[in-house]
């Protein structure tokens, strides 16, 4: 009984949730420009697939990374040319850009089952990671995820304190007075768009390439639609992206844990913890401010410029 | 060519083809349906199904069509894609997964003339056979070697679902393992998923962390050998011969060798003497396979598990031989008697020592 070490626990909890940290984040700011993806989860695995594919080719992980990123893009590319250019619908055009993925990555996959790569060196910061507590949880990670923190702090100010991010946002909540105002709203949100999918193929190729180090069919199990609700629940803000992220993957290293070490907490209550406590905590912190705080007013909705 | 002489001769051919109807008709031809319940590259559970499916292509050659559907949900989905391989023609319908079970049953009340075959399930019906594999004799000679090799008597096992193939061969690998270390306790976690590699390796993970230094498992992927060969922690394959995965950590693996059930039964087929039948085959038959225990472990306790391997084969060792305690320490098999079938089949609860508690 007991034996949970709270900093393997913790620094486990870090590598378990930057996959679904970093899509979500790309998902942040595609809503945040008023572009609806619900295709995160496929842009995930293909990202996963073509990581995996281009690392084994290369022998590079960085190289996998990269190719990880520029396939994400590329799925996230079809998507906003259907959205943008051509108005579909965005929740249609999401939900199967997801299946297409999923039979894509499935596709390219089936030569590459089987073998297992090297896992890619994590930073050597040499002072620093032995401090007694905190080096083991922070200091011994891989450069992705170091990116990912970099990033949240990154979003949050170009969302709140960049004029870049202003406009963003303007796009996302009013579009027509955006156009107006001179804007390329189309072109900001396939900006928007593209980083989505890259962000979605990154955070893919690290379940390949990182945590997983081999290609398996299905591997990144429904990880987008869980980043995809993290947004929603941290009502588009990337600092509660980054507690909705950790607190879920925390939770699921957490149960497992907690089983192991034989407490007796139902094993079924327990499986279900992670969705459970991640929507009940971001639920009631968007509850306490005021309800004002929606998302942007135009997202999921069609821009066609009129006249 | 004359009205009349081709009347007759459509009349002869349809009166022939009539005689040669009754369901026991010998055929030429016969197109097996596989489903699988993961993907063919989890490299364990389906991939060994399906390595089956190929030994029987290649035993029959042209005269067997074989088709395969992979990622088959347990549910409702599942009778919707067995009614597709009906109308598609299958003679013989594979159905591999146990949560295929009802739906197997409801569309063989649908096509009667179709013959199907469940892998690790309990209900059977005229066109319905069931067919399972003695894991737990595996678990046996595997359960041996882990209690001998822990050198800090904790051992991790990851699980799918509470049901009986899984309790029974968690069991079996702990009385195997306490016979050979009486210090030795499991941690076990169950993620409730029969094929997530993330899930599985994230568990092994946690259990490594615990100070287990050995694993086991019964979910279908390879993600926990991985990780073992990384960390330098002894495990087995599961369903497949992992040591490809694992070259140093691989100890063994318990291999589900399903070819030669699945050629007897296409060849009844052939001959038209097929009939349901509830086989549960084991070592002995060649349907549990352990491939070679790594060398690394030592000769001696190599050979040590090899004579349990052996003794199991010739049917000289059950695994459940008494007496055996349930948890709560009511006996279930007496002194010199051996756990029949239908305990096996019905075992929904651990054996006296396991310090944990059973999902119900």
């Amino acid at each position: 009984m007991g034996g949970i070490d709270p900093i393997l626990l913790l620094a486990s909890l870090m590598v378990a949730s930057t996959p679904i940290l970093l899509a979500a984040l790309g998902e942040l700011i595609c809503e945040r420009s008023g572009v609806l993806n619900l295709g995160v989860e496929g842009m995930m695995i293909t990202g996963a697939v073509c990581g995996f594919a281009a690392t084994v080719m290369t022998g590079s992980p960085w190289l996998g990374f990269g190719a990880a990123a520029l396939a994400g893009a590329a799925m996230a590319l079809i998507f906003g040319v259907l959205t943008q250019y051509l108005l579909s619908n965005q929740v249609a055009t999401g939900l199967a850009l997801t299946l297409f993925g999923l039979g894509l990555s499935a596709l390219i996959g089936q030569s590459y089952a089987g073998i297992t790569i090297e896992r890619p060196a994590p930073v050597w910061l040499p002072g620093l990671r032995d401090i007694p507590w905190l080096g083991p949880i922070l200091f011994r990670h891989d450069i992705i995820l170091y990116l990912s923190l970099a990033l949240v702090a990154a979003i949050w100010w170009f969302l709140a304190r960049s004029r870049g991010g202003l406009i963003l946002r303007a796009v996302g909540e009013n579009h027509d007075a955006a156009h107006a105002l001179g804007y390329p709203v189309i072109a900001i949100r396939m900006a928007a768009i593209l980083f989505g999918g890259a962000m979605a193929g990154l955070g893919g190729a690290y379940i390949s390439i990182m945590r997983l180090r081999q290609w398996t069919e299905g591997m990144t199990s429904g990880a987008g639609w869980i980043a995809l609700a993290i947004v929603v629940f941290a009502s588009w803000r990337s600092g509660r992206v980054l507690l909705g992220a950790y607190l879920f993957g925390g939770v699921a290293v957490l149960q497992l844990n907690l089983q192991g070490a034989g407490f007796r907490i139902p094993a079924v209550l327990l499986s279900a913890s992670p969705y459970l406590i991640t929507i009940l905590v971001l639920v009631l912190m968007s509850l306490s401010r005021n309800a004002r705080n929606a998302g942007p007013a135009d997202l999921g909705r069609i821009f066609h410029a009129s006249s | 060519m004359k009205r009349r002489s081709f009347l007759a001769g459509t009349a002869a051919a349809a009166g022939a083809a009539a005689a040669g109807l009754p369901a026991r008709a010998q055929a030429d031809k016969i197109k097996a349906g596989f489903i699988y319940v993961g993907p063919i590259t989890d490299m364990g559970y389906n991939y060994q199904h399906n390595v089956g499916r190929e030994d029987a292509m290649a035993h029959y050659g042209d005269a067997l069509e074989t088709v395969y559907v992979e990622n088959v949900p347990e549910g409702p989905d599942c009778e919707r894609i067995l009614t597709q391989l009906c109308l598609d023609g299958c003679d013989i319908i594979f159905a591999t997964s146990f949560g295929f079970m009802d739906p197997t049953i409801n569309v063989a009340a649908k096509f009667p003339d179709v013959k199907f075959e469940h892998a690790t399930g309990f209900k059977t019906a005229d066109n319905v056979a069931i067919y399972n594999a003695r894991f737990y004799e595996g678990r046996a000679v595997i359960g041996h070697l882990a209690g001998k090799l822990t050198k800090t008597n904790q051992i991790g096992y990851i699980v799918p679902v509470p049901i009986p193939e899984v309790i029974m061969g968690i069991n079996a690998a702990f009385i195997a393992a306490r016979k050979a270390n009486p210090d030795v306790q499991f941690k076990i976690i169950w993620i409730y998923e029969w094929h997530d590699p993330q899930k599985e390796a994230d568990a092994a993970k946690a259990l490594i962390e615990q100070g287990c230094d050995v694993l086991m498992q019964h979910t279908d992927s390879n993600a926990p050998i991985t990780l073992a060969e990384e960390l330098g922690i002894h495990a087995f394959g599961q369903a497949a011969d992992m040591s490809a995965y694992g070259p140093n950590a691989c100890v063994t693996s318990i291999v589900d060798n399903w070819g030669p059930y699945y050629i007897e039964r296409i060849g009844k087929m052939f001959d038209g003497s097929w009939e349901t039948s509830d086989q549960w085959l084991g070592m002995p038959e060649d349907m549990i396979v352990l491939p070679e225990i790594n060398d690394n472990i030592g000769a001696e306790l190599k050979a040590e598990g090899e004579a349990i391997r052996d003794a199991i084969i010739a049917r000289e060792y059950h695994p459940f031989t008494g007496p055996l305690n349930r948890q709560d320490g009511t006996e279930f098999v007496a002194e010199g008697e051996v756990a029949d079938d239908e305990t096996l089949l019905n075992m929904m609860f651990y054996v006296e020592g396991i310090d944990a508690q059973l999902p119900s």
